[in-house]
């Protein structure tokens, strides 16, 4: 054997080591660290009081672990080529854990991994994973699923309204989620979506949850990080279903609930692990169970009744006697996409692309 | 009314709303850049007169105070400016994009400082039907329900005209922009002009900012502006300096924040990504298209637009 075959299975094994999916597959253990320096790249302002917001507060938890000597963020950074400036940055700084909180981070977040072996990099809501790098998020739709019974049971009109910011997997996930919330106790509503192709412009995310209204739409739900869009269901007079965080002050007559994040259980952990020497490159998916996800406390328009039957769904879900995208769920055209008693993978989930029945909008080509 | 021409009602109430803020902004700098100061600084600008109206409006719980404290920070922080590249002669551009990161960062601190990103907005300017004119069919829905500064974006579109054309002063304005020297040589103090203009043009930035966080999207978030004071830089330029053409150009402008969503809601596919860039590629057009007949037809840029003036040197 010519040392040319070393050389060719060499570059084989490292092209393997950068991993798509979600799923079992090889898991890379990491060297205890006696000390953590834990660097943050937010896509957004921490200022948007949404999604930026929610990770900040996790990294705000970290600080609190002793072991934790310092933590720093850089925000509004731009998916691409400026996030793989500022990762290389944080791993020649010598900060040994980094945490990409958005989905366009990802290849960045690949290549920045591959050159700096010595550092550990989680990823948020992506699908590829190296020896030192993993992907990490919480299973939101089982939130988006029950702020949906909430919005099929409040709508009067039958047409809910979602703004949407752009249409990759996480989000068209949790359209889908949330329309099967919705018609699990109104079979006939149907909920309609408005892409802004922005993540953060609060003033036109409030201009498409007012178009939403103008034809009809009497609950926005949004998948955005600004609470715009219950700003305009407040001065709408509609309801309003937030996003991130508890969106209530900004609409307290129009917020029936939100989807709500809380990193500091997850991130707590991983630092914990990186510190023990625990830490492999697993994938993370945490459910409602975990509390990573939840519902904001209800408005107080949302009727008792309401009220139990999400408690109950609830505990369904997270005792796994409810699982939301079990079939059997149709497609927007009323085929069978997901056969009776089948449950997806999460891979098939983190690739979703099609809009499930009850869906009104359509998915840019 | 529904059917198409609710539709078109609804994009143009969006529109004349969503245009207020880029017109605010774009008229200030129209003014500025007609005595010959170019300020790329007007996103920063913005921020600081979005975060101080705010603050000011939810601490006094007024909104003609909100306004007021975001004009007068606006004006305050473009005398930076002012100081720079008037009185010191720096670069204009550096010096605008100075201003504008700055705003950028001092905002956010502001706004972090005071806690006012979980702020909700005590108060807003709300829709205000004209009495009369409210009730012209189509017209009267889609314009004259607007908020208060909505309505004085574009009143104020139309005193700009009037001052920069019809006064003496204006004329000053115009002629410092044009030619300095000759300016200078009539006895027309070239920088107290240039300092009035740049101050004008911060006060209308202040405000612009402040019809986003006390009228258009109520409360407080860092570079809720989100490109806002860029584009109405490009809406200078696309209404040829001139405040009328701006105006117009703003509700084209605004229109594009508008016209995809409610495209989308009703069910209509749409080209998002070619819509947003409509305004630059016409401004780009418009350039284009000028660019060659600027020659003494009172098209394209002041003469004198981004130069500093020392009064010893030959033009």
């Amino acid at each position: 054997m010519g040392s040319g075959t070393v050389k060719m299975l060499r570059a084989g094994a490292l092209a393997a080591a950068v991993e798509i999916g979600v799923g079992a597959g090889a898991l890379w253990a990491f060297p205890a660290q006696r000390e953590i320096k834990a660097g943050f790249v937010y896509v957004a302002p921490v200022g948007d009081a949404g999604w930026n917001w929610a990770h900040d507060e996790g990294r705000k938890a970290l600080e609190k672990l002793p072991y934790v000597k310092k933590t720093r963020f850089v925000e509004n950074v731009k998916e691409g080529a400026d996030a793989t400036r500022v990762m290389t940055q944080f791993a020649e700084m010598g900060f040994n854990l980094i945490f990409a909180t958005s989905y366009g981070y990802m290849d960045p977040c690949v290549e920045t991994a591959g050159k700096y072996p010595k550092v550990v990099f989680m990823h948020c809501s992506g699908s590829k994973r190296s020896p030192n790098m993993a992907n990490y998020f919480g299973r939101i739709y089982q939130a988006r699923y029950l702020t949906g019974i909430v919005g099929g049971k409040m709508t009067k009109s039958g047409v809910i309204g979602y703004v949407a910011a752009h249409p990759i997997p996480e989000v068209i996930r949790g359209i889908n989620a949330f329309t099967l919330g919705v018609r699990s106790v109104n079979p006939k509503a149907r909920v309609r979506v408005v892409w802004t192709y922005t993540w953060f412009d609060p003033a036109k995310e409030k201009e498409a949850a007012e178009s939403l209204i103008e034809v009809g739409a009497d609950v926005i739900a949004q998948h955005q990080d600004s609470s715009g869009p219950q700003r305009a269901a407040e001065e709408r007079g509609v309801w309003g279903i937030g996003y991130d965080t508890d969106m209530s002050r900004f609409a307290p007559r129009a917020h029936l609930t939100s989807a709500v994040w809380n990193w500091a259980p997850l991130y707590t952990k991983i630092a914990a692990d990186l510190h023990e020497g625990k830490w492999t490159n697993e994938p993370i998916w945490w459910g409602i169970e975990t509390g990573i996800v939840d519902i904001a406390p209800f408005g107080p328009m949302v009727p008792a009744d309401v009220r139990r039957l999400v408690a109950e769904r609830k505990r369904d879900i997270a005792e796994k006697r409810l699982v939301v995208f079990r079939g059997p769920v149709r497609d927007q055209a009323g085929r069978t996409a997901i056969p009776v008693g089948v449950t997806p993978t999460d891979l098939e989930l983190y690739a979703m692309n099609w809009f499930v029945e009850g869906v009104e909008g359509k998915l840019p080509k | 009314m529904d059917g198409w021409p609710g539709f078109l009602q609804s994009v143009l109430a969006a529109a004349a709303a969503q245009g207020a803020p880029l017109l605010l902004v774009a008229l200030g700098e129209i003014i500025c850049e007609r005595a010959g100061v170019l300020n790329l600084g007007a996103e920063g600008m913005m921020l600081m007169g979005a975060v101080c109206g705010f603050a000011a409006c939810n601490a006094g719980s007024s909104l003609p105070a909100g306004a007021a404290a975001a004009m007068l920070v606006g004006g305050a922080f473009s005398l930076v400016h002012a100081l720079l590249s008037v009185t010191f002669r720096a670069n204009q551009i550096v010096s605008g994009l100075a201003l504008s990161i700055l705003g950028l960062g001092l905002s956010s601190f502001i706004g972090e400082r005071l806690d006012l990103v979980m702020q909700p907005a005590a108060m807003s300017f709300g829709p205000i039907p004209i009495p009369f004119a409210s009730r012209i069919p189509f017209l009267g829905e889609a314009l004259f329900r607007q908020g208060v500064l909505t309505y004085l974006a574009y009143a104020l579109a139309a005193a700009a005209w009037f001052m920069l054309f019809r006064t003496r002063l204006g004329l000053r304005i115009r002629s410092v922009g044009e030619s300095p020297l000759t300016a200078d040589a009539m006895g027309v103090s070239v920088p107290a002009v240039r300092w009035l203009c740049v101050g004008i043009g911060g006060v209308m930035a202040g405000l612009g900012g402040a019809c986003l966080s006390l009228s258009l999207s109520p409360g407080w978030k860092e570079q809720m502006t989100a490109g806002r004071g860029w584009v109405a830089i490009a809406l200078v330029i696309f209404g040829n300096w001139h405040p009328g053409k701006a105006a117009l150009g703003a509700l084209l402008f605004g229109a594009l924040y508008s016209l995809d969503t409610r495209l989308q809601a009703r069910g209509t596919v749409v080209p998002v990504q070619f819509l947003q860039m409509v305004p630059y590629l016409g401004t780009i057009a418009f350039l284009a298209a000028t660019q060659g007949k600027a020659e003494g037809r009172g098209v394209g840029a002041p003469e004198a637009l981004a130069r500093p003036y020392i009064r010893e040197e030959k033009e």
